[in-house]
C-alpha cells in the first residue's frame, strides 16, 4: 500500500500496562540506582549526597578487587569452557544414533533444576571426607581434596559447578541451531569425500556460528552475574569465602547484608559498565568470524 | 569404518550423561541411606534397606507444601501477567501504526542488555514503600513486565498474513477483537515459548525472593531450599532427602513436556 495509515490511537491502549510497568520497574528504577550510587545511605534510607565518594572507595576496596578479578576468571574461564564443550554435545546428540532421545533428556535435565538443589547435591559431592569426587580421585592417588574449603581451589570448584549447571541450556540452542543447517550442504561434502572432521570444522561450526555467537553472548552475560551457586556453596563467614567472591554476590552483601546500599549500588553500576563494554567489544568482533546467510 | 564411528559417539555420549545424571543418581541413593551408611568408609554405593524416614523427617522440619504452593502461585501469576501484557504489546508493535512508535521500541531494546542487579534495590524500596515486603505480592509484582517477551512475540505477530487481518477489519472488528479471537489463536506457538521460559526463570529465581522476603512461609522453593543449605548439612541423607522432594516433581512435568520445553528454549536462539 502506497498511502500513509493513519495513526491508530487505540495502540496505547495495548501497551500502557507494559508501558506503565517499564516507566517504574525499570527507567525510574534504572535512574534512581544511577542516582543512590552517589549517596550515603543509611539502614533507614536516609541520605546524603557524596558525589563520587562511592567509587573512589570501590577503587580502594580489596573485597572488589577480587570480585572482579574472580568474575573475569568465571567469565574468562567459564565461557569458553561452556561454548566449546556445549558445540561438541550438541554435534553429539545431532548424531543418528539409538537412543537419542533417552541422551537428550538425560543431558537437559539440570537446566530444569533448581541452583539450590544443584547446590545441595554439589556440596555433597565434594565433601572432602565422604564426597564421591575424592573417592574417584584416590583411585588415581589423589590425596582428598577441599574443594570447598581451600581458599586456592574453591574458585575452581564453584566454576566447575557454574559449567556443569549452564551446559544443558546452550547444548538445547546449540541443538535447535543444528537443526536449522540444510542437509544439502552435509551432502554435497560427503560427495566430495570430506571425512567427519572436515565436515565438522568446514562446514557445521561456520554454519553454526551464529547460533555460537548467541550462546557466547548469553553465557557470558550469566557468568559475568554469577551469584546462585557462590551464595549457596561457600558459607559467608569462611575463608574462602572471600577467594570466591563475585561481583553480584558483594552486590548483595553490601546492599542486603551490610545495608550499604548507595555503595552497593556503586557496585552495581560498575558492573553494569563492564558488561556494556564486553557485550559491545563482542559484537563489533563478531563480524571477523560469525556467518550470516 | 561407519559403526566404530557409531561406538565413539554412544560412549561419549554415555560419558556426558553419567555427569550429568550420575549426581542425581548419588542424591537419590544417598537420600535413602541412614546416616552411618553416609559416612562410611569405603564408601558404600547401595543402602541396606531403604530409609523412607528420611523424607518424612526432611518434611515435618521444612514446609515443603507451603513452599510448593507458594511456588506455584507466584510461576502460575508471573507467567499470565508477563505473557498477557507482553503479548499486548507485542501486537501492537507488530501491527499497529502510531506516534513514537519506533522510539518506544528502540527504548526497550535498550533495557534488554541492562543486568538485573541494577533495579534490586530501587525494588526493594519501592516494595517497601507499598507495605509489600515479606508477602507473594512482592515476588511477583516486579516481574510481571517482560522486555523479552515483547521482542520474542513480535515475531509471532508479525507473521500472521495481512490478508486476515483486514479480512475481519472488514467484517467490523475492533483492535480487540482482532488481538483476542484472531491473532492470540495463531501465535499460540509463542506464547507457549514464553510461557516457558518465563516459567522456568520464575522457578529458579532467588535472589529477589531472599531481598525482599523473610519468613520461610512466604518463600518459593528455590530460596527455601537455600535454608536448608548451613542448618543441618551434617546429615547428608537428610539434606538429600530435601533436594530429591524438590527436583523429582520438575523432573516428571519435564518428561511430559519435554519437546514444549526444548522448542521453548530453542526459541530464544532464533534471530528474528
Amino acid at each position: 500500500m502506497a498511502k500513509r495509515k493513519k495513526y491508530d490511537y487505540s495502540a496505547f491502549l495495548f501497551i500502557a500496562p507494559i508501558l506503565i510497568g517499564i516507566s517504574i520497574f525499570y527507567l525510574y528504577a534504572f535512574v534512581r540506582n544511577i542516582y543512590l550510587s552517589f549517596n550515603d545511605v543509611g539502614v533507614f534510607g536516609e541520605r546524603t549526597f557524596v558525589g563520587l565518594e562511592n567509587f573512589r572507595k570501590l577503587m580502594e576496596d580489596p573485597i572488589f578487587k577480587r570480585a572482579l578479578l574472580n568474575t573475569a576468571f568465571y567469565a574468562g574461564v567459564g565461557v569458553p569452557l561452556i561454548v566449546m564443550l556445549s558445540v561438541c554435545i550438541a554435534w553429539l546428540l545431532n548424531q543418528k544414533i539409538r537412543g537419542q532421545s533417552f541422551y537428550r533428556t538425560a543431558i537437559f535435565i539440570p537446566a530444569i533444576t533448581l541452583p539450590a538443589a544443584i547446590a545441595l547435591l554439589w556440596r555433597w559431592l565434594f565433601n572432602s571426607q565422604y564426597g564421591l569426587i575424592n573417592y574417584f580421585l584416590a583411585w588415581f592417588g589423589v590425596e582428598p581434596i577441599a574443594w570447598l574449603g581451600d581458599p586456592d581451589t574453591v574458585r575452581w570448584s564453584i566454576l566447575i559447578v557454574l559449567v556443569w549447571a549452564a551446559i544443558s541450556y546452550m547444548v538445547i540452542i546449540l541443538l535447535a541451531g543444528l537443526q536449522r543447517i540444510s542437509s544439502t550442504y552435509y551432502e554435497a561434502a560427503q560427495i566430495d569425500g570430506a571425512n567427519t572432521w572436515q565436515i565438522f570444522f568446514k562446514i557445521t561450526i561456520p554454519l553454526l556460528t551464529p547460533t555460537i555467537f548467541f550462546v557466547t553472548i548469553v553465557s557470558m552475560i550469566g557468568m559475568l552475574q554469577v551469584f546462585d551457586f557462590i551464595f549457596l556453596m561457600i558459607r559467608v563467614d569462611t575463608a574462602s569465602y572471600r577467594y570466591a567472591v563475585s561481583l553480584v554476590t558483594y552486590f548483595f552483601e553490601t546492599s542486603f547484608t551490610l545495608n550499604q546500599r548507595g555503595y552497593g549500588a556503586a557496585v552495581s553500576v560498575i558492573s553494569l559498565i563492564i558488561i556494556f563494554a564486553i557485550t559491545a567489544i563482542q559484537f563489533r568482533l563478531q563480524k571477523r568470524w560469525v556467518n550470516y546467510d | 569404518m561407519k559403526v566404530t564411528n557409531k561406538y565413539w559417539i554412544h560412549l561419549l555420549l554415555v560419558v556426558v550423561t553419567i555427569s550429568t545424571v550420575g549426581p542425581f543418581i548419588w542424591m537419590i541413593l544417598t537420600s535413602l541411606k541412614t546416616y552411618e551408611e553416609t559416612i562410611q568408609v569405603p564408601l558404600r554405593w547401595l543402602p541396606d534397606s531403604f530409609q523412607w524416614l528420611n523424607f518424612k523427617i526432611v518434611n515435618e522440619k521444612y514446609p515443603f507444601i507451603i513452599l510448593y504452593r507458594n511456588t506455584i502461585v507466584v510461576v502460575v501469576a508471573t507467567v499470565i501477567t508477563q505473557v498477557l501484557f507482553a503479548s499486548m504489546a507485542a501486537f501492537a508493535f507488530a501491527r499497529l501504526h502510531f506516534p513514537l512508535k519506533n522510539t518506544l521500541f528502540l527504548l526497550m531494546l535498550s533495557l534488554l542488555m541492562v543486568p538485573g542487579q541494577i533495579f534490586l534495590i530501587p525494588h526493594y524500596q519501592i516494595i517497601v514503600n507499598l507495605n509489600l515486603n515479606d508477602t507473594l505480592t512482592a515476588l511477583v509484582l516486579p516481574h510481571m513486565f517482560s522486555v523479552f517477551g515483547v521482542f520474542l512475540l513480535r515475531q509471532f505477530f508479525a507473521a500472521v498474513p495481512q490478508e486476515l487481518e483486514d479480512a475481519a477489519r472488514i467484517d467490523g472488528c475492533s483492535n480487540f477483537r482482532i488481538y483476542w479471537q484472531v491473532m492470540m489463536p495463531l501465535v499460540v506457538p509463542g506464547l507457549v515459548a514464553m510461557a516457558i521460559l518465563t516459567m522456568i526463570n520464575s522457578w529458579k529465581e532467588l535472589l529477589w525472593p531472599i531481598i525482599v522476603n523473610s519468613s520461610i512461609d512466604k518463600m518459593t522453593l528455590s530460596a527455601g531450599l537455600a535454608n536448608l543449605i548451613g542448618e543441618h548439612t551434617t546429615y547428608y541423607e537428610q539434606v538429600m532427602a530435601g533436594a530429591v522432594i524438590s527436583v523429582l516433581p520438575m523432573i516428571v512435568v519435564f518428561a511430559f513436556f519435554q519437546r514444549k520445553f526444548v522448542e521453548g528454549i530453542a526459541q530464544t536462539g532464533i534471530k528474528g
